[in-house]
């Protein structure tokens, strides 16, 4: 199975993330996602620096490297952005939305569907297929069994699959907004927010008023308060035939987390449990771990 | 601009009509559509009457088949657009590729108009789905602002529509999991948000709480107007401050945006609300006529009637109203 890493979804510093894909192109990585995915706004790196970052990480790393596009296209600035991204000819694309399968397409050229594009059952999966479509990222509130239903269906129909990503360790991608929940939180106006996002090199935590950890608030994005993981699962997908699993970037850890899930692909024992969440895998509230709540 | 308004009922139908809603748009009665709530919706025999009843004012009918298809049940979606043009409903509206791409090779003459569970915010994506399904017109998120509205619309391939009044998202419609992430249950898959069915109340001495599965939303003292306990709209904790970190409960109303919305050439303005009461459909339907007919009959002198407001504000959720994403300014 294929091991690969998410693109940033926090704000780094330009030195954050030139550090971060320095210590990780040794790692045992088969596809690295780059790119900014959630706000437009945020430039630590131009378009030319991420294509420049993505061959000398294909060149250093061995991996595929793959540039993602943003999950949401409001202004016309982004969406010609998006078309430049679209249009540079040499890294595969990562589309997180419909503009960018428009693009894509109709350049005829191969492309990965990331987790924002609501693409949930076989027909629809073999349209996009069979327009270069050639690995799928279930949205994170896909069940195994959902998914498994997926490949039954294209198995009934007679529709060719595309590789299929599983979104397996990060704080998930839970929603998009026209609006900044950062800055609304520092009593910042979006046009005028100071990049304060990037004070929050992991999100900044949201919980309900009894202290319960509800999300994490990512600029645009509102993502989970815990982080999914899915590592115990790893028999199991193997098995029903995942080809990919993710790793979402967090700030500190992430190469042990890397490390643990090769370990476990190279055959070392999965954990029996978890720390984290996994309510989504079992078909339940995503927020749950199932083994805590009793579910399995 | 066309009216489209909400038909959750038969009773909500006919207000709709009686009112002036130059199009009413609803569902079947089960997970195809994204208002799939208990006791709403159309049985068959119900909707053949709703058409009858339609086809004699010589309005029109949309039929929502909005949701994602479950890959073990695309039977039921495949059969809900069957039935929609067996019925000769004027349009199908949808947002699954594998719905849209199945009513375009199977109906060809079935009007397809992209749902906002679409999610497309911007030209390029409406470009896809009509190159690739024909789509005919598109309902556009309420995320965008004005400046952005006429963007879209003056580079999209297909006439747009967009949200003139109703439950407000703060997220871009179709891209959000908040509910699923707590309820199990969503928007895309289930047709729901924040469902009835994980909602709880609680009164303790003078203060009133509001669960989902057991999370607590929000928490109101005496005399605070409490809300539906919709994720995206509750009080919650962020740097050790208690406010409505997402959103507040605020509903959408542009009554005073019907210049800038016709000058900017949208189609159609659309009403939320399948899920609320006949006579919430007969206050709102009635309101939008007025001052759409009223801005027709002479552009110049068009303003929003205090009446106008007043009868919109009752039925407003929170009883507050705002123009929602299309006033800023900025991106």
């Amino acid at each position: 199975m294929k091991l690969t890493l998410g693109p940033i979804l926090f704000y780094w510093t330009r030195q954050q993330i030139m550090d971060f894909y320095a210590n990780v192109a040794s790692e045992p990585l088969d596809v690295i996602y780059i790119g900014e995915t959630v706000c437009s706004k945020r430039r630590a790196l131009s378009l030319d620096d991420w294509l420049e970052l993505a061959r000398d990480l294909r060149s250093e790393s061995g991996a595929q490297v793959v540039i993602s596009g943003l999950a949401l296209i409001e202004a016309a600035s982004e969406l010609s952005g998006l078309r430049r991204l679209c249009d540079n000819g040499d890294i595969m694309v990562e589309a997180n939305d419909m503009a960018a399968v428009h693009y894509l397409t109709s350049k005829g050229v191969e492309f990965v569907g990331g987790s924002s594009l609501n693409l949930y059952n076989a027909l629809a999966l073999q349209q996009l297929t069979e327009q270069g479509m050639v690995r799928w990222v279930p949205p994170v509130e896909c069940s195994g069994e959902l998914i498994r239903a997926v490949m039954h269906q294209a198995a009934e129909e007679g529709f060719t699959l595309p590789e299929i990503e599983v979104f397996a360790w990060g704080h998930l991608p839970l929603a998009y907004s026209a609006r900044c929940f950062t800055a609304r939180a520092e009593n910042r106006p979006k046009d005028d927010c100071g990049f304060i996002c990037q004070e929050y090199p992991d999100g900044l935590p949201m919980t309900s008023q009894e202290d319960q950890a509800l999300f994490t608030l990512n600029g645009i994005q509102t993502m989970s308060a815990g982080v999914s993981n899915l590592l115990a699962e790893y028999p199991r997908m193997r098995d029903m035939g995942i080809d990919a699993l993710r790793i979402s970037p967090a700030s500190n850890g992430t190469l042990e987390i890397i490390r643990t899930f090769d370990q476990v692909r190279r055959g070392a024992q999965p954990p029996l449990a978890i720390d984290g969440c996994n309510g989504y895998w079992y078909g339940e509230p995503g927020m749950l771990r199932v083994e805590e709540a009793g579910l399995c | 601009m066309q009216l489209v308004c909400p038909a959750g009922s038969l009773p909500a139908l006919k207000s709709a009509l009686r009112q002036g809603a130059d199009a009413v748009y609803t569902g079947f009665r089960d997970d195809t559509n994204a208002r799939h709530f208990a006791g709403l919706n159309f049985t068959d025999k119900q909707l053949q009457s709703g058409v009858d009843l339609v086809r004699q004012k010589g309005r029109k009918i949309y039929i929502a088949v909005n949701t994602y298809a479950l890959p073990d049940g695309w039977a039921r979606w495949r059969r809900a657009v069957d039935h929609a043009a067996d019925l000769g409903v004027d349009a199908l509206i949808a947002a699954d590729p594998g719905v849209l791409g199945y009513a375009a090779k199977h109906h060809p003459k079935l009007n397809l108009h992209l749902s906002v569970q679409g999610s497309a915010t911007n030209a390029a994506a409406l470009q896809y789905y009509h190159e690739h399904y024909g789509i005919r017109r598109a309902v556009l998120p309420r995320v965008l602002s004005l400046n952005q509205v006429r963007q879209v619309a003056e580079a999209s391939p297909v006439p747009v529509e967009v949200f003139a009044f109703g439950s407000l998202c703060i997220m871009a419609e179709g891209r959000c999991h908040l509910s699923s992430y707590v309820t199990g249950e969503s928007p895309n898959l289930s047709g729901v948000c924040s469902p009835a069915s994980a909602v709880r109340w609680n009164q303790e001495k003078d203060v009133l709480s509001s669960r989902l599965n057991d999370v607590l939303i929000d928490r109101y003292e005496e005399g605070e107007a409490a809300g539906y306990p919709t994720l995206c709209k509750g009080r919650f904790m962020v740097n050790g401050k208690r406010f409505h970190a997402l959103e507040e409960p605020t509903s959408l109303n542009t009554l005073d945006l019907i210049p800038q919305l016709t000058a900017i050439g949208v189609t159609a303005v659309k009403i939320e609300g399948r899920q609320r009461s006949p006579a919430y459909v007969e206050q709102v339907t009635g309101v939008w006529r007025q001052a759409l007919d009223r801005y027709a009959a002479n552009p110049q002198a068009y303003s929003v009637e205090s009446a106008w407001m007043q009868a919109l504000d009752k039925v407003s959720e929170g009883s507050q109203t705002t123009l929602g994403a299309y006033h800023r300014a900025w991106q």
